[in-house]
């Protein structure tokens, strides 16, 4: 970045500061294992240096929403926006502890995790009706768009009008197919990108600035 | 006696003259007995995020552990959206919203022109 993107970056937060505006509130939400998490360190490191929280293969790792303010998005063409980012657990309507057996926790620890995740399932549900201005949700290029639960977390999305950025992430693996997500939701922005590489985070940033602006 | 799985069809003039948490609550206490609930006409958005959120706070390790949902199209295939590209253009003008337990509907799915629910007598685990 030269001089002058640097004395703009400035200039926008300077301006934010002075008037106080209102930062949008926006909300990663997606199934289990989608790689929210991944996607939202990603993005938190690229602006910020730092990361949200800690990632896992056994599902419901993010067992709390956690908020990450001022978040410095800077798309393409030099276009800034502030956004508090908020990682939520993946949505699912059903959670049974054995499935966390199969990963090795004990019993004690699979029902803690199992009772943490209901809890942080109903709070990102109700964050979604109540506190949130946009969405990116996420999906597993790999796995079946169709899923019900994408179809009804959009529908959702869709009827609180809210803007949304769909990502296919896991564009890294071999049988990703993020071209199935773009077709099956043409009717919104949908970025391919590997949140674990770093792929198209730019392409990903600019439909940020637009869409949550 | 005979075994076998509960199925309740809920009309939607039944489902419409009760609020947003009575209807939850309607739905929730047949599946938690085991039942599947067939709605004439399905949810809302807002009370299927609301249905997710209460299904949620009822779910006990050992116990319950949440539902299996899935909608057959309606409105949204009007407006053009998702299910319009899915179902190719026809929006039947019901939403048939079959729910059932997770442990004991094992699988459902939407094809081209129907839904398909596979429910098994056990109770999962």
């Amino acid at each position: 970045m030269g001089m002058f993107g640097r004395a703009k970056k400035k200039f926008s937060r300077f301006i934010q500061i002075l008037f106080r505006r209102k930062r949008s509130r926006i909300g990663i939400y997606g199934p289990p294992n989608a790689g929210k998490t991944t996607l939202a360190n990603r993005i938190v490191r690229d602006c910020s240096g730092d990361a949200i929280g800690p990632v896992s293969e056994i599902p419901h790792e993010t067992r709390r929403a956690r908020r990450r303010e001022d978040v410095l998005i800077t798309g393409a063409n030099g276009s800034t926006l502030t956004l508090d980012i908020v990682d939520t657990p993946g949505v699912t309507t059903k959670i049974d502890y054995h499935e966390f057996l199969e990963y090795g926790l004990e019993q004690n620890e699979a029902i803690l995790r199992a009772r943490e995740a209901t809890e942080g399932v109903a709070e990102a549900m109700h964050w979604l009706r109540e506190d949130i201005n946009g969405v990116i949700y996420v999906m597993d290029s790999t796995l079946d768009p169709f899923m019900q639960v994408n179809i009804m977390m959009v529908g959702i999305i869709e009827s609180r009008n809210l803007p949304v950025v769909i990502v296919a992430n896991k564009t890294d693996l071999p049988d990703a197919s993020p071209s199935r997500i773009k077709s099956a939701f043409p009717q919104h922005p949908v970025i391919m990108v590997s949140g674990l590489e770093g792929t198209n985070m730019s392409e990903l940033y600019d439909i940020m600035t637009e869409h949550f602006g | 006696m005979i075994q076998g799985v509960q199925i309740e069809l809920i009309s939607a003039d039944r489902l419409s003259s009760l609020t947003t948490l009575e209807k939850i609550r309607t739905i929730l206490d047949s599946v938690m007995l085991g039942n599947i609930v067939v709605l004439e006409r399905g949810l809302s958005p807002d009370e299927q995020s609301m249905l997710v959120e209460v299904t949620m706070r009822e779910i006990r390790p050992g116990g319950f552990s949440g539902i299996e949902m899935e909608t057959y199209p309606g409105r949204e295939a009007a407006k053009g959206g998702f299910f319009a590209r899915l179902f190719h253009g026809r929006g039947p003008e019901g939403r048939m919203t079959v729910i059932g337990p997770a442990g004991q509907l094992k699988m459902l799915k939407i094809e081209r022109d129907r839904l398909v629910a596979w429910a098994s007598l056990s109770s999962g685990r």
